[in-house]
């Protein structure tokens, strides 16, 4: 009976547990886990876009640490330096960073694998450099601090506990758009650019659109993730944007099988994890992931979860098959 | 620098034009090559020329298991998947060296004398000589392999056209082992010059890998020539930057430099990527 809802509805029961899961855990008390499960959701936003970019899509993106940063920069000296309501400099951002995106979208689109990779490495490189080095707007080095809390007609998200439920609030609203555009008619052509190009041209898919859309979109999505970030920390710096930073997302969405957006909430989880459980022995978790980028990429190039989900598909089929 | 940049670029030239990869993890040798040798000659107080040859072998070795172990097993996979694996690579060798050298950047002493001499009115230090001498060196030497030996020919019909060079006997596998370790060796000289100028860390490969991609797609990715001038190009640029902007913005040049060649030629480029 479980075994066979299991088997006809197994994404609403894997929702339905997330949800229960995940609103049961700031009730545990434990300020680590729920701070952890914080820059969880944060990072999950952003594996989710750049999953949609690289699965969906299949343009690889080196440089996504650089629109997770312009939001949470565009946020923070919005709502700092010039006293602008911070949800209102959170949509600044937003729209500013997906503007920012189509603009480079269209010429950066012409190029096409690895010289697409060193372009968009070469722009991440040139934000975080700009991040640093325009002292006067973003404080230099040493960063901004004293960015305000969010809140809500005088109820503020101050306390971990509260930041919790809105930053899951975001990602699961994220989760569901993602997983409604990737059914629809966009989903479909996103599929299409990524098996043949030129296949896709000649079904009257507008490849270069679909590309640069799929792009702004998740810069939007980073730019929601990297405003939370700040009005979480009420803090900004270059530090947590820099190269590694884009390459773990990428870490994220490889690891949680590239083309699943529940496998990039899972990498997202799993990396953070490993990062916290690993972090103490020096860069010891930078080595794992290096090592996990390797072996998952030559053993699965569908990604972990994938690799996971169809060895479960195989084991619940043979359980479940009619004996004949 | 910018004989540097050449150097480093040629690695990345020689494993493109073969295999078709751009790999990441070139910076990472010429990384190696500076921390290996200043492991052997401070800290086992080998002689300079022995230093120098175990070096190259040593980071030659890493440059053959690399080939060995990620990119032989997953040579059906797409060339994304093949970025990912060298980034994954990079990541890997260059955690490790942080774990086993520490994080400071170490001094290598230079190969004659720190002093300086008075050159047509500027004064160069004489490490920056031995740069520019082994560059050419190697220059020629890389050159000269390429044209006019048979691994040489070997390497150049399987970077043309591997199947038809595996109907006369060539391997493609053999040949991208080659050209890695040839990468790796050329890396890890460029990483033995420039230690005693910039200091050797575990973090120095990340921008001069770069750097060296940005002289490679100067040239074109086409041939030696090419990669010399892009990266005299890059140095030239570089410095003037440093002098007359501001030191900071140094390595947003490269990132300019970058776009600026990416953008320019994307329609030669994007025509090589279908071949």
């Amino acid at each position: 009976m479980v075994l066979a809802l299991v088997r006809r509805r197994p994404k609403q029961l894997a929702i339905a547990a997330l949800i229960v899961v995940l609103a049961i855990v700031p009730f545990l008390g434990n300020a680590y886990y729920t701070s952890v499960l914080i820059i969880i959701g944060i990072n999950a936003m952003v594996a989710v876009g750049l999953c949609l970019l690289m699965g969906y899509t299949g343009q690889v993106s080196l440089g996504h640490a650089a629109f997770y940063g312009l939001g949470a920069y565009i946020s923070a000296v919005l709502s700092r330096t010039y006293h602008v309501n911070p949800w209102l400099a959170m949509l600044a951002a937003v729209v500013a960073t997906t503007a920012f995106a189509f603009a480079v979208g269209f010429p950066i689109f012409r190029l096409r694998g690895n010289y697409l990779a060193m372009a968009t490495l070469g722009l991440g490189i040139i934000l975080w450099i700009l991040f640093r080095e325009v002292d006067s707007i973003t404080g230099g080095p040493s960063g901004l601090s004293g960015v305000p809390y969010l809140s809500i007609a005088g109820f503020n998200f101050s306390s971990d506990f509260r930041f919790y439920y809105l930053v899951w609030g975001f990602c699961i609203a994220i989760m569901v758009i993602s997983e409604s555009i990737v059914a629809s008619r966009m989903g479909r052509a996103m599929r299409a650019v990524h098996g043949s190009e030129s296949a896709a041209q000649s079904l009257g898919v507008n490849a270069a659109v679909v590309k640069v859309k799929v792009l702004a979109l998740s810069a939007a999505y980073a730019a929601v993730a990297g405003s939370l970030f700040t009005y979480y920390l009420t803090f900004v710096s270059p530090q947590p944007f820099d190269f590694l930073f884009s390459v773990q997302l990428v870490v994220m969405a490889v690891v949680g099988g590239l083309a699943s957006i529940w496998g990039a909430v899972f990498g997202a989880g799993a990396i953070r994890v490993l990062s916290e459980v690993l972090h103490p022995f020096g860069e010891l978790d930078v080595v794992v992931f290096g090592l996990l980028l390797m072996v998952v990429m030559i053993l699965t190039p569908q990604g972990l979860v994938r690799g996971i989900a169809d060895l479960w598909h195989r084991f619940v089929s043979v359980r479940l098959a009619p004996t004949r | 620098m910018g004989a540097i940049y050449a150097v480093v670029g040629l690695g990345f030239t020689i494993i493109y034009t073969v295999t078709g990869v751009i790999n990441f993890a070139q910076g990472e040798f010429v990384m190696l090559g500076g921390m290996v040798s200043f492991s052997l000659i401070t800290a086992l107080g080998l002689p300079l020329p022995l230093a120098f040859v175990l070096t190259v072998v040593l980071v030659t070795l890493v440059g053959v298991a690399l080939n060995l172990l990620t990119i032989r097993p997953a040579r059906q996979a797409s060339n994304i998947s093949l970025i990912i694996i060298t980034i994954g690579a990079a990541l890997f060798i260059r955690a490790i060296a942080g774990l086993g050298w520490g994080k400071n950047a170490q001094p290598v002493p230079p190969f004659t004398g720190s002093e300086t001499i008075g050159f047509l009115g500027a004064y160069v230090r004489i490490q920056s000589l031995w740069v520019i001498g082994i560059t050419v060196l190697l220059v020629l030497l890389v050159y000269l392999l390429l044209n006019r030996t048979l691994v040489g020919k070997s390497l150049k019909a399987a970077a043309i056209n591997s199947r038809a060079a595996s109907l006369v006997g060539i391997d493609a596998r053999t040949m991208s082992l080659v050209s890695f370790a040839l990468a790796a060796s050329t890396g890890a000289i460029a990483g033995m010059v420039i230690a005693p100028i910039s200091f050797a860390s575990y973090d120095m490969g990340v921008m001069l890998g770069l750097k060296g991609f940005v002289a490679a797609a100067m040239g074109g990715f086409t041939g030696i020539w090419g990669v010399l001038l892009g990266g005299m190009g890059l140095g030239l640029a570089e410095s003037l930057a440093a002098g007359y902007v501001s030191s900071a913005y140094k390595d947003a040049i490269a990132m300019v430099f970058l776009f600026a060649v990416l953008l320019i030629n994307s329609r030669n480029l994007a025509g090589e990527e279908k071949r």
